[in-house]
């Protein structure tokens, strides 16, 4: 009865049809939030059945659009894996959306609830997709959903984010993600996702793989490797719960999941390793970091800063895809779970705190530790977590990455690695240090914070500490898509 | 699709060639004698179900039997006139029938709305004459019969166009300007065919094809060749023999735009690809010079410059009306690339083009039929006042940027992968940059639509008020093909692929 066949299609079809009750419910908020929150239980419930049956790769053929063109899911331990993050945190998230769009009054708030619903579905297309093409076209999705999220204030500098938001996010994948998608088809027949890479198997030359493999780092913009990441700083305009889920979590994570997706099973580690272009975006991926990290401490908005932190911490990921070892492709799988659970963190205490106090800026914040230490704890958590310090979780990608880089014979990357974590010890732990120790101002609190916001973070940096020393089965989970591919293309190489 | 043959009694399925194009002109004899505008719609309605009926007919007759050749008046070719029906022209019969039911049904409202009463019955006659032509054009198997068919629809045309004079004087200029470029085009194509008779001593277009294989070409073949490219080809808004089309299609009344869109250009198109391949050989030389170097590369340009020219219209049906000449630059590029891939991908892109025009045009006319909307900026705010009508809107042109879950990303990835396999990155690369134009320009009028609020009258903001149900019907049939042939694009890619080898597999 219970297949993972039904499962992969319940995977997009509970939010989907969440999405439906949500937007009936309209005039009932109670009503409307329960559905809401009963589809998250229910998807994070099917999600971690399909986590289990991931080895077995149940595929599910949605629609064939024409001769050789379908819309295919085949689950594997890498979508899994995405596929519970972003259900997981979207339970944490709901709650705590709840919370802010309650506590801060927010118009409109069906039409944010539904296009969530629509978000998530989508997110969990990109993360069962079993080929390029349907990755492509949720991936598509996930963009015009999370529009009208981006742009839920309606005021002209809502518009003016959501207007670059669309065009940076459309105009790459439209003008380079999408001729990827084709040639790839040209190529090799098909866009399925197969282990040791489709395009190692049919023996694509270094140099076409070259110009494909560029395509696709600067076509999937959602991962915003540098010079492509101004849409996410400018996607802050979003109301929090936004930023933090779709702008930590869903939309960010879906753009380098599609990276190592494309890394792993389209290129595969060992054509990668030859291919001339890896190098050179290796080195893109470690400018971005660094120098991301570089503006993040250049801004005093929390939220910003938070932004172009994200900005660095997802070119980790492309990093680990670009070095092509599969440890450091090991440590770039891991930050895409590891970061998730830090970033969404600091951003619902960024939101709680605005929520609280109806303050954006780090200089305002001194002494607010004192109000709210449960807040400033767990952010400090989330924050240390990015660091990269035992024993958090975020520490695990980390030494992967950094062994990675050295096998791989990058030993320079390795110092924009340990730049990079000072960098972010320079710019997130300012906020712990003036919560906490600053003397506060007057009349700090305009009221008191909800618990919907205060309690989310801390499940969330709870979490961060639990992943640390899940690290063993994780590891076990996901180091055999990148062995045995390794293993694979090798023979077909 | 066996059935599809057999669903009109044998009698009328015989004569199925030659009642397609002599309904309509009947009827629109009728129409004219109609005492109002109101039954005049009637006998258009009953026109186009019929010639509807008969063009699916005839896809099953062509299924089965291959080849359709109708001889007019029971006189045998290449002396008589000869229809012949084969996968390419029953594919743009059936666009050109079934998009035609659709804005006639849509023409209701609109026309009553835009056209005085006591003009009505006689405009139905002259949508009616256009209509027939159309028909007639694609049907024919003979080169004059061609001509004089492309003139009634032409002539009716000008009619049609300045009609809008109703609303906007200008209407008047632009009519004038297509008679003038349109009779250019019309004298071009039959001093065209005038040398091919000199040179072949027939009009049957399939005796014109084995003599001229037979005899092989020489400079009055070749001068017949540029006659007819630039005669069609400025029929067809060709790039850049366009400047006729943008005034036309923004003062032409909203039903006529919507109509002429969908279906007159593509069947100029037709007619060229019927003279380039069926007619003229493509393996001739200079035939074959002329797909890369005018055709591929003049698309190509059309597909860049239009698209650009179209982001700054400040005129909402100027703009689209740039933008299809943009996208006969894409089916010219198909065209050009002279493989049966890249010519049934330009002719997917063909159908598809109609589905999201008809749609984006219609909803322009809905926009002004309730709110007199022209300028890119009044479409401010019709998000919140007529939501189905801008939902419409936004699918027909999302799919017009080529966004996946619609047909436009069909017909881009069929082009894409053709260009690929001739080896075409230059073109896979302007495809890519115009679609980015496209996104340019089709966010402009989904963000005033959607973002802006709508204006206030008085000091009260405009009131909702949804489109009748007659405008509402067509154009969400419209918009929601544009979905749902991409989830079921099999029928429309067979259908392009079955024309381009009906006219590449002789060869």
């Amino acid at each position: 009865m219970w297949t993972p066949e039904l499962s992969l299609a319940l995977a997009l079809a509970i939010p989907a049809i969440g999405g439906v009750f949500v937007a009936l419910l309209g005039s009932r908020p109670n009503l409307r939030e329960a559905a809401t929150l009963i589809a998250a239980v229910l998807l994070a419930f099917n999600v971690a059945y399909l986590v289990e049956v991931a080895q077995g790769h149940p595929t599910l053929n949605l629609a064939t659009l024409a001769p050789g063109l379908h819309l295919v899911f085949k689950l594997e331990p890498l979508g899994a894996i995405f596929a519970a993050v972003a259900s997981g945190l979207w339970i944490v998230n709901s709650l705590y959306s709840i919370g802010y769009m309650r506590g801060n009054n927010e118009k409109n708030q069906t039409r944010f609830y539904v296009c969530f619903c629509i978000a998530i579905a989508a997110a969990m297309g990109v993360a069962l997709s079993g080929n390029l093409l349907t990755m492509f076209l949720f991936y598509e999705v996930l963009t015009l959903s999370t529009y009208p999220l981006v742009t839920h204030k309606g005021d002209a500098k809502a518009k003016r984010g959501g207007a670059i938001y669309l065009s940076i996010l459309l105009g790459t994948s439209i003008g380079l993600l999408l001729p990827a998608v084709i040639a790839t088809h040209f190529l090799a027949g098909s866009t399925d996702f197969i282990a040791g890479g489709l395009l190692a198997v049919n023996e694509v030359t270094p140099a076409i793989a070259s110009i494909l493999l560029v395509l696709f780092a600067f076509g999937i913009g959602k991962a915003a490797l540098m010079p492509v990441h101004p849409w996410l700083p400018n996607a802050m305009v979003a109301p929090t719960p936004v930023s933090a889920l779709l702008h930590a979590v869903a939309v960010v994570k879906a753009g380098v999941f599609a990276m190592l997706k494309v890394g792993t099973y389209i290129f595969g580690p060992a054509l990668i390793a030859v291919t001339p272009a890896a190098d050179a975006l290796a080195w893109i991926a470690g400018i971005s970091i660094v120098l991301a990290s570089v503006v993040a401490m250049t801004k005093d908005n929390l939220k910003a800063r938070l932004a172009f932190s994200t900005v660095s911490q997802l070119s980790y990921v492309t990093l680990g895809v670009m070095l092509g070892s599969p440890l450091a492709m090991l440590g770039g799988a891991l930050q895409i779970v590891m970061h998730a659970w830090g970033k969404i963190t600091l951003f619902m205490s960024a939101g709680a705190i605005y929520t609280a106090t109806g303050k954006t800026e780090i200089s305002q914040m001194d002494g607010l530790g004192r109000y709210m230490p449960w807040l400033f704890i767990a952010y400090t958590v989330g924050a240390l977590s990015i660091i990269g310090l035992p024993p958090l979780g975020g520490a695990w990608p980390k030494l992967f990455l950094l062994q990675g880089a050295w096998d791989s014979g990058h030993g320079l990357l390795m110092v924009a690695l340990i730049a990079s974590s000072i960098l972010n010890v320079a710019y997130l732990l300012p906020l712990s240090a003036r919560g906490f120790f600053s003397p506060p101002e007057e009349a700090q609190l305009k009221k008191q914070p909800p618990i919907m916001v205060i309690l989310p973070p801390v499940i969330t940096a709870a979490g961060v500490v639990v992943l640390f020393f899940l690290i063993g089965p994780l590891r076990d989970y996901l180091a055999p898509v990148f062995l045995s591919s390794t293993l694979a293309a090798e023979a077909a190489l | 699709m066996q059935f599809l043959a057999d669903f009109l009694p044998a009698g009328v399925a015989m004569h199925a060639p030659a009642l397609i194009v002599v309904i309509p002109l009947i009827a629109a004899a009728l129409a004219a004698l109609m005492p109002n505008g109101r039954v005049a719609w009637i006998v258009a309605l009953l026109t186009s179900a019929a010639v509807a009926l008969l063009s699916l007919n005839l896809l099953g007759q062509v299924i089965s039997e291959g080849v359709v050749s109708y001889h007019m008046g029971g006189w045998a070719p290449p002396l008589g006139i000869e229809y012949r029906v084969d996968m390419l022209n029953v594919a743009l019969l059936l666009l050109v029938g079934f998009v035609g039911l659709l804005c006639v049904i849509y023409a209701l409202p609109s026309v009553g709305d835009e056209i005085a009463e006591n003009k009505q019955a006689l405009f139905y006659s002259a949508f009616l004459v256009c209509f027939a032509g159309l028909l007639g054009v694609t049907i024919t198997g003979d080169a004059f019969n061609v001509f004089v068919f492309l003139e009634i629809s032409s002539i009716s045309t000008y009619v049609l166009i300045a009609m809008g004079a109703g609303k906007d004087r200008r209407a008047l200029t632009a009519s004038y300007n297509y008679l003038i470029l349109g009779t250019i085009g019309a004298t071009f194509f039959v001093i065209g065919v005038g040398f091919l008779y000199m040179a072949t001593g027939t009009l049957n277009m399939a005796d014109m094809a084995a003599i001229l294989e037979a005899n092989g070409h020489n400079r009055v073949t070749q001068a017949a060749f540029a006659f007819i490219v630039v005669g069609l080809g400025l029929k067809a808004a060709m790039f850049p023999l366009h400047v006729w089309l943008p005034n036309a299609y923004a003062f032409a009344p909203n039903f006529v735009t919507a109509f002429l869109a969908s279906t007159a250009t593509k069947v100029a198109f037709y007619a060229l690809i019927r003279f380039l391949f069926s007619v003229f050989h493509p393996d001739v030389s200079f035939v074959e010079m002329s797909f890369v170097w005018l055709f591929a590369v003049v698309g190509t340009i059309a597909m860049v410059v239009a698209s650009l020219q179209a982001v700054f219209q400040t005129d909402a049906r100027r703009l689209l009306a740039y933008s299809s000449v943009a996208q006969v630059g894409y089916m010219m590029l198909g065209l050009g690339m002279g493989t049966a891939s890249g010519l049934s991908a330009g002719l997917l892109h063909l159908m598809n083009h109609a589905l999201m025009k008809g749609a984006l045009f219609m909803a322009l006319g809905a926009f002004a039929l309730n709110f007199g909307v022209r300028r890119v900026k009044d479409l401010a705010g019709m998000g919140k006042t007529m939501p189905a009508s801008a939902m419409a809107f936004t699918i027909a042109g999302l799919s017009l940027v080529g966004v996946p879950l619609t047909v436009g990303f069909t017909s881009k990835w069929y082009l894409v992968t053709a260009a690929l396999e001739r080896g075409w990155w230059w073109a896979v690369a302007a495809l890519m940059l115009s679609s980015l134009l496209a996104l340019a320009y089709v966010a402009r009028l989904l963000s005033a639509i959607w973002m802006d609020s709508p204006p206030s009258h008085h000091g009260e903001l405009m009131q909702r008020r949804l489109a009748p149900w007659m405008v509402l019907v067509p154009m969400s049939i419209l918009a929601l093909a544009n979905i749902y042939f991409f989830f079921h694009a099999d029928p429309l890619v067979w259908l392009a692929r079955a024309a381009a080898d009906a006219v590449m597999g002789g060869h």
